[in-house]
């Protein structure tokens, strides 16, 4: 444990702690871009400069470990006027179309330029220009947002172990691409989107679904495998129009290219509405007790004419854990038999 | 016959293979030698014994190919031969006993060495690189052999830290604490590493003390990891320096063979091997944290600091990253004693610094001076002063990091302090001379074109910051500079400092402020009169004709590539402002100097 001071506030914390993490446990707030919890420090965007006593210059609070007796100055007229300018160098290679942008309202950058009241800028100049071009149906790349924080390239690394990413080129023409910069070709699990701070990787199905009036979160369990990651439905005039997922969920935010993009079956036209039941070799229109009535009698039959071990329930892995609970009751308790079992074990 | 050996004729031909010898023609003048002595021997039935030497760079570069002919016992130098010169010297020198007075050094070649101080340099245009013996034999490897005698690492260190000296790869950071951090880092593992990435514009002198004698940096390197507790090296070196490679590759193969790397070396118990990595040519790879990264085979992009590479380096492990200047001065402190290195130079500076002196002043080349020399004596002493006679105007120091300094200033002495009190700093050594003809404004826009585009991308101030910086200097080079600029540049460049990630961002814009201390009048100029008072700037110039020297010969209509001159023979010439696109062709075809840039 080290005992140091943040903006005169004494706390202790374990040692190898940065300075980032021991002054937002205690509830100080230090601006950042690039930094993310899931990540090994980057100290790209320079926004969480602070000031230790000893050190010739700032230092990022993000890549600072603490030490014992450590006087931590988290803001002042120097480092407030430092991050001003970072923010407006990033700002004066930024495309200003908030208006349109699909990240409005959920942009980091946006919220600091807020936050920071920047309406002017004192640089103007050359703004990098991409034309977009991805072949991909999932994540939308527009690098003339990207402001090289670097959370996608580190988090496709670090995290999904794919490193499909990386930076290339040097200087004001360094960019985050592709090997030989083709098409992004990876398996689109779209971690990079749910870190990326701006509006520079997005969706390609929630363009112009709607941003953040009108939309509803609504909590869910993802239906497709038997991991079950808690998955957040972002929901307006009762259609799906994006997918996310919260750091607090036991899958950590962290989802695969099925749970967050393919959720468009949902609203699908071809999608059973009613229960079907098979008359004449055709399938015909029922309603539910008619259909569920079927079901039972059937079972019914078959355990008085051959006793309830002749029947055998098939559950599954993409049940929830409570669906496949109430299954295994009905089987047990219910008909009486354990042959109850499920498809993950095919 | 075997008495006839006795009484041949000896005779050495020391020719210059440095870079800048090799570009002069420095093989060829060796072809040219051996063919010449030989035709002679066979025609007139001479018995020679000739030996041909190669050596290093010997410093001044603009004299090359340079050719040191001893003839028994004395030796004389001749500059900027050609190989078609060789025949007269072998028939006048060799044969009839008379050097070709009229191609042998002058004056000024004594005057550019009289103030130097040679220590790297002085084996480096003696010995053959390509030969350990040669290394061997001018006291070559005694330093190693001498700490595994009897010193231990602690000695070694103390040694060091006695002896003053400073890295010479930029910042100044006293070797001898670096290598005791390392030392008592923890970790069994450790590694020491040669940073051979020079990339400053106009500074060779890492290349040139690798081909010139690449062993003294190996036996620095071993120094190093015997005191540190490392058994294994790495040479970073840019493969820009094809020559450098091969020399360095060559002199490892030597000194593995002679037992001079490897294991248990001279029986002490004491291993030791190198490695060789290429740098692809990014500047940003001379910053250690980011040659780390690109030995491990990851992106050349700096991280911040600490951890130190003497707590975790390259491989997470401790480690020393030394310049190849600092390294190849280890040897002869080991050798002569730490006192004797601390005895020249300044207080805080100590020994010899290497500088690549280039631009305007007479004699370019490479020369080593004792830290604490005044900048008007290596501008005029030893540099010869301004080219044309023209006035001297600043000095650039320190590369692209660096800053310039002014005529007021030329009493600064040359040491890390000093330099940095002004402004500059001695960096890795490059000393560009600018006079009269240069314009401030555009000298700082051509350093901010190299760091902008060396920048590496990751810090926003470098990234972004170097470029608006160059913009706004682009704009002002081009007369459309507004009020406040200026000071625009300087909040600007202050923030850029304060805020980036790693050294190369944190000084980018020294040339930008060091040039706004000093010449600010140039930058009000452009801005508030339009006009770049060097006469650089080509959107600021006006082209005129000077009617009272036009003879009206027509050179210059002929020479227009804009139909912007008219005029009728023998009368003078009109230049149409409007038509003009400055191209300067006028000005160059003119005989009589009648056209006027302005």
């Amino acid at each position: 444990m080290a005992k140091l001071k943040i903006n005169n506030i004494e706390m202790e914390v374990p040692e190898g702690t940065t300075v980032l993490e021991a002054a937002r446990k205690s509830g100080i707030y230090i601006p950042a871009l690039c930094q993310h919890p899931k990540l090994t420090p980057f100290g790209g965007c320079r926004l969480c400069l602070v000031e230790i006593k000893g050190m010739p210059r700032p230092v990022t609070s993000c890549t600072t470990p603490v030490s014992e007796g450590m006087d931590v100055v988290t803001t002042s007229p120097t480092i407030e006027r430092l991050r001003r300018t970072v923010l407006e160098l990033i700002l004066s290679d930024h495309p200003s179309d908030c208006m349109v942008c699909e990240q409005a309202g959920a942009c980091s950058l946006q919220e600091l330029a807020y936050e920071y009241g920047i309406r002017e800028n004192r640089f103007g100049g050359e703004r990098r220009r991409y034309p977009k071009r991805d072949g991909n149906p999932f994540i939308e790349r527009d690098l003339e947002k990207c402001i090289m924080c670097g959370r996608c390239v580190k988090i496709c690394d670090e995290v999904q172990g794919v490193e499909a990413i990386d930076f290339g080129y040097r200087g004001f023409d360094a960019k985050i691409c592709t090997p030989f910069e083709k098409d992004l070709s990876c398996e689109f699990c779209g971690q990079c989107v749910a870190v990326c701070p701006t509006g520079a990787l997005t969706g390609k199905l929630w363009t112009k679904k709607g941003r953040q009036m009108g939309v509803k979160e609504v909590d869910s369990t993802c239906p497709y495998c038997g991991t079950g990651c808690t998955i957040t439905y972002h929901v307006k005039d009762n259609e799906i129009i994006r997918v996310t997922s919260g750091d607090d969920t036991p899958n950590e935010g962290l989802l695969c290219v099925k749970g967050r993009f393919a959720y468009k079956y949902v609203s699908s036209p071809d999608r059973l509405r009613v229960p079907l039941i098979k008359r004449d070799g055709q399938f015909v229109e029922a309603t539910w007790d008619e259909a569920l009535g079927l079901v039972a009698e059937n079972i019914q039959k078959a355990k008085a004419g051959h006793g309830p071990d002749s029947i055998a329930g098939l559950s599954s892995a993409r049940c929830t854990n409570e669906e496949n609970y109430a299954f295994q009751k009905l089987i047990r308790a219910g008909i009486g038999t354990n042959n109850v079992d499920h498809c993950a074990r095919l | 016959m075997e008495q006839n050996e006795e009484n041949k004729k000896k005779v050495v031909v020391r020719v210059c293979i440095g870079t800048g010898g090799l570009a002069a023609g420095g093989k060829e003048v060796i072809q040219a030698f051996k063919k010449a002595i030989t035709d002679f021997c066979v025609d007139l039935d001479l018995d020679f014994t000739c030996h041909y030497q190669k050596v290093g760079c010997r410093g001044f570069c603009a004299r090359d190919v340079l050719v040191d002919v001893v003839d028994g016992g004395t030796s004389v130098t001749y500059q900027k031969i050609k190989p078609d010169m060789a025949k007269r010297i072998v028939q006048e020198h060799l044969i009839e006993g008379k050097p070709v007075a009229e191609w042998l050094i002058d004056d000024a070649y004594y005057a550019f060495h009289d103030k130097q101080h040679k220590i790297l340099l002085k084996d480096c245009g003696t010995i053959d690189p390509e030969d350990i013996q040669a290394y061997i034999n001018a006291g070559g490897y005694e330093g190693i052999r001498k700490i595994l005698a009897g010193m231990t690492p602690d000695q070694v260190i103390d040694e060091i830290k006695t002896s003053g000296i400073r890295g010479r790869g930029g910042a100044g950071f006293p070797t001898g604490v670096k290598w005791d951090a390392c030392r008592k880092a923890e970790g069994e593992t450790k590694y020491i590493v040669c940073n051979a990435d020079e990339g400053d514009p106009g500074a060779f002198m890492d290349r040139s003390i690798i081909e010139g004698n690449p062993h003294a940096v190996i036996e620095g390197m071993m120094i190093a990891a015997y005191a540190i507790g490392s058994n294994l090296g790495y040479v970073y070196i840019r493969a820009e320096y094809p020559s450098a490679v091969e020399r360095l590759k060559l002199a490892m193969t030597q000194a593995r063979e002679t037992g001079h790397l490897g294991n248990n070396l001279f029986g002490s118990g004491f291993s030791f091997d190198l490695r060789v990595k290429l740098g692809a040519g990014a500047f940003v790879c001379g910053e250690e944290t980011a040659l780390i990264a690109s030995i491990e085979g990851q992106r050349g992009m700096p991280r911040a600091k600490p951890p130190f590479p003497v707590h975790r380096g390259l491989w997470g492990k401790p480690t020393v990253i030394n310049n190849v200047e600092t390294l190849a001065n280890i040897p002869n402190i080991i050798r002569k004693g730490s006192a004797w290195y601390a005895s020249i130079g300044t207080e805080k500076s100590k020994g010899t610094k290497v500088f690549a002196l280039t631009g305007k002043v007479k004699n370019t080349g490479l020369i080593e001076v004792p830290m604490g020399i005044r900048l008007g004596e290596i501008i005029y002493d030893i540099g010869g002063g301004i080219e044309g006679g023209r006035e001297f105007k600043a000095v650039q120091t320190g590369g692209p990091s660096g800053g310039c300094i002014p005529a007021s200033l030329l009493d600064t002495p040359v040491d890390f302090e000093s330099l940095a009190k002004v402004g500059s700093i001695v960096g890795s050594g490059g000393m560009v001379v600018l006079d009269e003809t240069d314009c401030m404004v555009n000298i700082a826009k051509f350093f901010l074109e190299f760091t902008r585009a060396e920048s590496c991308g990751k810090c926003v101030p470098c990234r972004i910051g170097t470029k608006r910086l160059l913009e706004i200097l682009e704009r002002i080079t081009k007369g459309e500079g507004k009020p406040g600029d200026i000071e625009l540049l300087e909040e600007m460049s202050a923030d850029i400092k304060l805020a980036s990630l790693c050294g190369l961002g944190q000084t980018a814009p020294n040339p930008v402020l060091s040039t706004i201390k000093y010449f600010r009048h140039e930058y009000e100029a452009h801005i508030n009169e339009k006009r770049c008072p060097a006469a650089v700037c080509r959107d600021l110039l006006t082209y005129s004709v000077l009617t009272e020297f036009c003879k009206g010969c027509g050179a210059c209509i002929r020479a227009c590539p804009a139909g912007a001159v008219t005029g009728e023979k023998k009368k003078p010439h009109v230049i149409d402002s409007s038509v003009c696109i400055k191209c300067g062709a006028c000005f160059d075809a003119c005989k009589f100097k009648a056209i006027k840039k302005e």
